[in-house]
């Protein structure tokens, strides 16, 4: 088996458990390299905490692997996030966290990893209006300037994988058109693991699938086949794939 | 005129004291989430440092570059102490703050009684140079040369630290770990070595304050960090918790408050008015005077 016949991220049995809950109940999850993988499922089904387990921003058991392009697989459980990260993973979280006491040239100069190339001009190129605001506090950014921001964050660096959390959530109808736009741009150069809510862009944009459901995977496949399905992404998601959000 | 003149710039040392201690607890506080209650202990290893330095050390002494020697080795072991503590005490128990406030707690007891067992609780007259036993007419008022020394050491410590923060990449990293501790390290950022640095200089800028209020007092003793933590710890509060502009603008008004009061009403008052300049500010403005890092 070559390096890209490997998928890039494994995730074996992982369990997390918060505040006496336990929220991960053995994810079993691959990633195939190249292209959007889609992370789907209900409110509270367990898809920010499955990211954050890949990242170590919460304790976890299980394994975690990814496997570079040259072949070589590491282990990420048990490592420090910073650790993680440098392996070529980004990372946009749900809520943006953009660093609103710092402008969004400080926001970019701080997501700069050493090991790393750091592609403004590309940057730049994609979100005009950034460098336009680049002495702006990126607090007083709309949230859709802010979530170019974070996006612009994750394609500053070469990565491996980007994990990308909810980036339509809360945007008017346009500026879901254009991150969809610049994510797709993005996935021609980078594996992306995407969760969101709004079928109309997991249609535009991932080739793959999984449903995450209590805590477990519960379902994986081709996202085409989930979302042309109406039975089963009723039975897996709550809802109808004609309405665009699950 | 000349009273007024004097309180202002004995006050305005004052604030330059509490300043050189709160903002270092401030730095710790805002980056980490840490309440060090050894900070005082930092503040008391460094004047003792000092005061051992310039009697013992060679080159070191009580005058001229001799005493700048000394002062240099009471704020270097402040540091290494203060690191030591980060590295051993506080990285183990990062996001368990009940039991960061205690181990800080014991430590402060724990230093303070070292201090007393090797040095006795008597209070050791303090090494002061020559020039800061002069005194500059300023308006008619005979000034004590120390408390330009310790206003300009703070006002010095000020700039640097508003330079580090806003020009260096660490400090970029310390005003965003401030924030959002948690993106930092997902943006591939070991944030630790942000805390035990931190850690250090907060350490540094309490033990100049220790060897500072040596001169400034005339003498130092164990428990005399522990006192002026107090007044320390009212200050962040004030200024906002996290914020170096925040902490110096309180350090100024706890300082003034305080020699006035003294002063116009009676001593002792000037503590009391302190604790009511703290509540007024709470109660209008709960968060402090400012909420920003710098």
């Amino acid at each position: 088996m070559t390096a890209t016949d490997q998928p890039l991220l494994r995730m074996s049995d992982v369990h997390v458990r918060l505040s006496g809950s336990h929220i991960l109940q053995g994810v079993d999850l691959t990633v195939r390299r190249g292209g959007v993988t889609a992370l789907l499922g209900r409110n509270g089904a367990g898809k920010t905490t499955t990211v954050k387990a890949v990242l170590g921003l919460v304790p976890s058991t299980g394994v975690v692997e990814l496997t570079g392009a040259d072949g070589r697989t590491h282990r990420l459980s048990g490592r420090r996030t910073h650790e993680v990260v440098r392996h070529g993973i980004g990372y946009a979280p749900e809520d943006r966290e953009v660093f609103g006491g710092l402008t969004v040239a400080e926001n970019l100069t701080l997501a700069e990893r050493r090991d790393s190339a750091h592609h403004h001009d590309r940057v730049y190129e994609l979100f005009p209006e950034l460098k336009q605001r680049s002495r702006q506090l990126a607090g007083t950014l709309s949230g859709g300037q802010q979530q170019m921001v974070a996006i612009a964050r994750l394609l500053l660096n070469d990565n491996q994988l980007l994990l990308i959390d909810e980036p339509t959530k809360g945007l008017a109808p346009l500026l879901v058109a254009e991150v969809a736009e610049v994510l797709a741009r993005a996935a021609e150069e980078v594996t992306i693991l995407l969760v969101e809510q709004n079928l109309t862009v997991v249609r535009r944009m991932a080739q793959d699938a999984a449903v995450v459901d209590q805590g477990r995977v519960a379902w994986t496949g081709s996202a085409q086949d989930l979302l042309d399905d109406a039975d089963r992404t009723r039975e897996l998601l709550g809802v109808a794939t004609s309405g665009g959000h699950a | 005129m000349d009273t007024v003149v004097l309180l202002t710039v004995t006050g305005l040392g004052l604030a330059a004291l509490y300043f050189l201690v709160a903002s270092g607890l401030s730095l710790i506080f805002g980056l980490m989430g840490v309440l060090n209650f050894a900070h005082g202990a930092f503040l008391t290893i460094g004047a003792y440092g000092t005061w051992w330095a310039s009697d013992n050390l060679p080159g070191a002494g009580s005058t001229g570059w001799g005493f700048v020697l000394a002062v240099a080795f009471g704020v270097a072991v402040g540091t290494a102490v203060a690191a030591l503590v980060e590295l051993a005490l506080i990285r183990p128990l990062y996001e368990r703050h009940i039991e960061q406030v205690l181990v800080t707690m014991g430590l402060a007891l724990a230093l303070v009684a070292l201090v007393r067992a090797i040095w006795g609780a008597d209070p050791h007259p303090f090494p002061r140079p020559e020039w800061a036993q002069r005194t500059t007419s300023v308006l008619g008022a005979s000034v004590p040369n120390d408390r330009f020394l310790l206003i300009g050491s703070a006002l010095v410590v000020l700039v640097a630290v508003l330079a580090f923060l806003r020009f260096t990449r660490v400090g970029l990293i310390i005003r965003a770990g401030v924030e959002n501790r948690s993106m930092v390290t997902a943006l591939g950022i070991d944030v630790r070595k942000a805390f035990t640095l931190v850690f250090a200089v907060g350490g540094a800028f309490a033990a100049l304050a220790g060897a500072l209020g040596g001169i400034y007092l005339g003498s130092i003793s164990p428990g005399q960090g522990t006192s002026l933590l107090i007044f320390a710890f009212i200050v962040v509060v004030i200024g906002g918790m996290s914020s170096i502009t925040g902490t110096a603008v309180a350090a100024v008004l706890v300082g003034l408050v305080q020699q006035f009061a003294n002063y116009y009403a009676a001593s002792g008052v000037g503590d009391l008015s302190v604790v009511l300049l703290l509540a007024a500010v709470l109660l209008t403005r709960p968060s402090g005077l400012t909420a920003r890092l710098a």
